[in-house]
C-alpha cells in the first residue's frame, strides 16, 4: 500500500491524525497534514484506509498494491 | 405559473413541505417523521424555505456526504438563491462575512489563518486545562442548592470559558455576547434584531482586536490582530472571524452538553455503560454516538449548485438552492444499522454532525476533547444525577439554528 496527501487540499480537520496517528501528522504553523510514511505497516492499513475515508477534504488517496487487492 | 419545475415535471406549489419540518410530539431527539418518510420515497426533493424560495432537500446519507464533497456545490452566501436559514441569519451574513459562507480561493485563505489552534496535537494540550474547568464547576454545582438548571451552571460556562481562554475573551462579558448571540441562531429574531447584535458583537471584538494591537497576548486575537499589523488581514475580517469563533465555539458544544445529558438521562442503560467503563475509547464512541444521534445543527448545509448536477434521476440545475439534510442523513439505515437507537459502543466515525467536504467544522477537535472530558467526568462524579421535573416539561429550541433545551433542571 503507498499512501499519497495532498496539502493543497487539506482543511486542517485533524480526521487523519485522530484515525491513524502513526501515518499522519499535521504541520505546527497551520495543521496542514503531514505524511509520516508512505508506505505503512500492515497493522496500520486499516487505520489508513479509514482516514482517507473520512477525509472530509478527499485529501488522502491510499493506492494498493496488486497482491492485497481482493483481500479486503 | 406559479408551478416550479422538479425532475422534470411541474409541481403545484401546494405540495412542497414546508422547511424546517416538526418533531413528532413526545419524540425530542428523533429528526421529523417526514423527513424520513421523504428518505424512503423522495431522497431529492423541493422544500419551502420562510422566504417562500424552494431549494432542493437531500436526505440520504450517501448523497449528502457526496455533494457536501462536491467542488460544483457552493457555500457562497452573497448568492440570490442561497437558502437561508432564517431572515436573522440572512441578515447576520450580510453583516458579517466569513469563511463558512465563502467558497475557495477565500475560504482557504482565511480558514487557514486559524487551523492550527484547533490542530489535535494544540487541542490535546488543553485537556488538562478542560478537565480543570470542567472539576471546578462541578464542584460549585455539588456545593451549591438543588435543583440547579445544568444549561446556566454547567453546558454553558464549559464551552465559553474555554473559548473565551482561547480566543482571549474576557469572560465577565459572558452575559453580553451570549445574549447576543442567542438572538442571532434564533430562528424567530426579526433581520432589525439581527442587525443590532451582530453589530454589538463587532463594535465589541474590534475593540478588543484594537487592545490586542497595543497589547499582544498569547491568544487567537492577538495572533489574528498580528496578521492585521502584517496587512494580511483587515480589521473588520479579523473581527468577523473573532465573532464567528466566539458563537460557534459556545453555541454547538453548550447544547451537546445539555442535550447530550438529557439523551444519556432517557437511556439509562446506555448511562450505566458509560459510568461503568474507564475506557477512554467508550467515552470518545459515545461523544461520536451522541453527536450522530443528535446531529443538533438540525436545520441542513445551506448550499447552491454551480452546474448542473444529474443525480438519483433528478437534475440540480445550476443555480438552485441545495439544503444538505445531515441530521436525517446520519439516521439512515443505509449508513448506520439500527439508526435511531442509541447505542453508546458503536463508534459511528463517519457520521456527518460536523458537515463533510471542505467546510467540515474547524473546531471539531476541540469539540471532541471537550465532550470526552465532560461525559467521562461528570456522571462518574454526580452519579445520581437526574432529571428534576418531567421531561415534558422540558423546554426545546426547535425555533433554533441549533437545537438543544433552553433549561434542563437537574438535581442528584
Ligand atoms: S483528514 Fe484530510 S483534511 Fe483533515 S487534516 Fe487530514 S488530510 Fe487534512
Amino acid at each position: 500500500m503507498k499512501v499519497i496527501v495532498d496539502q493543497h487540499k487539506c482543511v486542517a480537520s485533524g480526521q487523519c491524525v485522530l484515525t491513524a496517528p502513526e501515518v499522519f501528522d499535521q504541520r505546527e504553523e497551520d495543521g496542514i497534514v503531514v505524511l509520516l510514511t508512505e508506505t505503512p505497516p500492515d497493522h496500520l492499513m486499516d487505520d489508513t484506509r479509514q482516514a482517507a475515508i473520512l477525509c472530509p477534504a478527499q485529501a488522502i488517496w491510499v493506492a494498493e498494491q496488486e497482491k492485497q487487492e481482493g483481500e479486503q | 405559473m406559479s408551478t416550479i419545475s422538479a425532475s422534470g415535471t411541474d409541481v403545484p406549489p401546494a405540495e412542497v413541505p414546508d422547511y424546517p419540518m416538526t418533531r413528532a410530539a413526545g419524540c425530542p431527539f428523533d429528526p421529523p417523521p417526514a423527513l424520513h418518510t421523504l428518505q424512503e420515497q423522495a431522497p431529492i426533493s423541493r422544500v419551502r424555505l420562510w422566504d417562500g424560495s424552494t431549494p432542493w432537500l437531500v436526505t440520504r446519507y450517501e448523497d449528502v456526504r457526496t455533494l457536501l464533497a462536491d467542488p460544483r456545490i457552493s457555500s457562497e452566501s452573497t448568492h440570490p438563491h442561497y437558502p437561508h436559514q432564517s431572515p436573522a441569519t440572512k441578515e447576520r451574513r450580510r453583516q458579517s462575512r466569513t469563511f463558512i459562507t465563502m467558497d475557495d480561493p477565500e475560504h482557504a485563505r482565511l480558514r487557514r489563518m486559524v487551523t492550527a489552534t484547533f490542530a489535535i496535537k494544540q487541542v490535546e494540550a488543553l485537556r488538562p486545562t478542560i478537565q480543570k474547568i470542567v472539576d471546578g464547576l462541578i464542584d460549585a454545582m455539588l456545593a451549591g442548592p438543588r435543583p440547579v438548571d445544568l444549561v446556566q451552571a454547567f453546558a454553558l460556562p464549559v464551552p465559553s470559558l474555554v473559548i473565551c481562554a482561547l480566543l482571549g475573551v474576557p469572560y465577565a462579558d459572558h452575559d453580553f455576547f451570549q445574549a447576543n448571540s442567542r438572538i442571532l441562531v434564533k430562528r424567530t429574531s426579526t433581520p432589525e434584531q439581527a442587525q443590532a447584535a451582530t453589530q454589538q458583537l463587532i463594535d465589541y471584538l474590534d475593540r478588543l482586536i484594537g487592545d490586542k494591537l497595543a497589547h499582544p497576548t498569547d491568544d487567537l486575537l492577538s495572533a489574528l490582530a498580528e496578521r492585521v499589523r502584517g496587512g494580511e488581514l483587515s480589521r473588520r475580517e479579523a473581527a468577523n472571524m473573532g465573532m464567528l469563533l466566539l458563537i460557534a465555539g459556545h453555541e454547538t458544544t453548550a447544547n451537546m452538553i445539555a442535550l447530550g445529558t438529557l439523551a444519556l438521562l432517557q437511556h439509562l442503560d446506555q448511562l450505566a455503560r458509560l459510568r461503568e467503563s474507564d475506557d477512554p475509547k467508550l467515552i470518545a464512541s459515545t461523544v461520536e454516538e451522541l453527536l450522530r444521534y443528535l446531529t443538533i445543527v438540525h436545520t441542513g448545509r445551506r448550499r447552491v449548485a454551480l452546474a448542473d448536477i444529474d443525480t438519483d434521476g433528478v437534475t440540480i440545475r445550476a443555480g438552485e438552492g441545495v439544503i444538505l439534510a445531515n441530521d436525517v442523513g446520519n439516521r439512515d439505515p443505509a449508513a448506520f444499522p439500527d439508526p435511531d437507537r442509541l447505542d453508546v459502543a458503536r463508534n459511528p466515525r463517519h457520521h456527518v454532525a460536523f458537515g463533510f467536504g471542505v467546510h467540515q467544522c474547524l473546531g471539531q477537535p476541540l469539540a471532541r476533547v471537550e465532550l470526552q472530558v465532560v461525559y467521562g467526568t461528570l456522571y462518574r462524579r454526580i452519579p445520581t444525577l437526574r432529571l428534576a421535573v418531567d421531561p415534558d416539561r422540558i423546554p426545546f429550541k426547535h425555533d433554533g439554528n441549533v437545537y438543544g433545551v433552553y433549561e434542563l433542571p437537574v438535581t442528584w
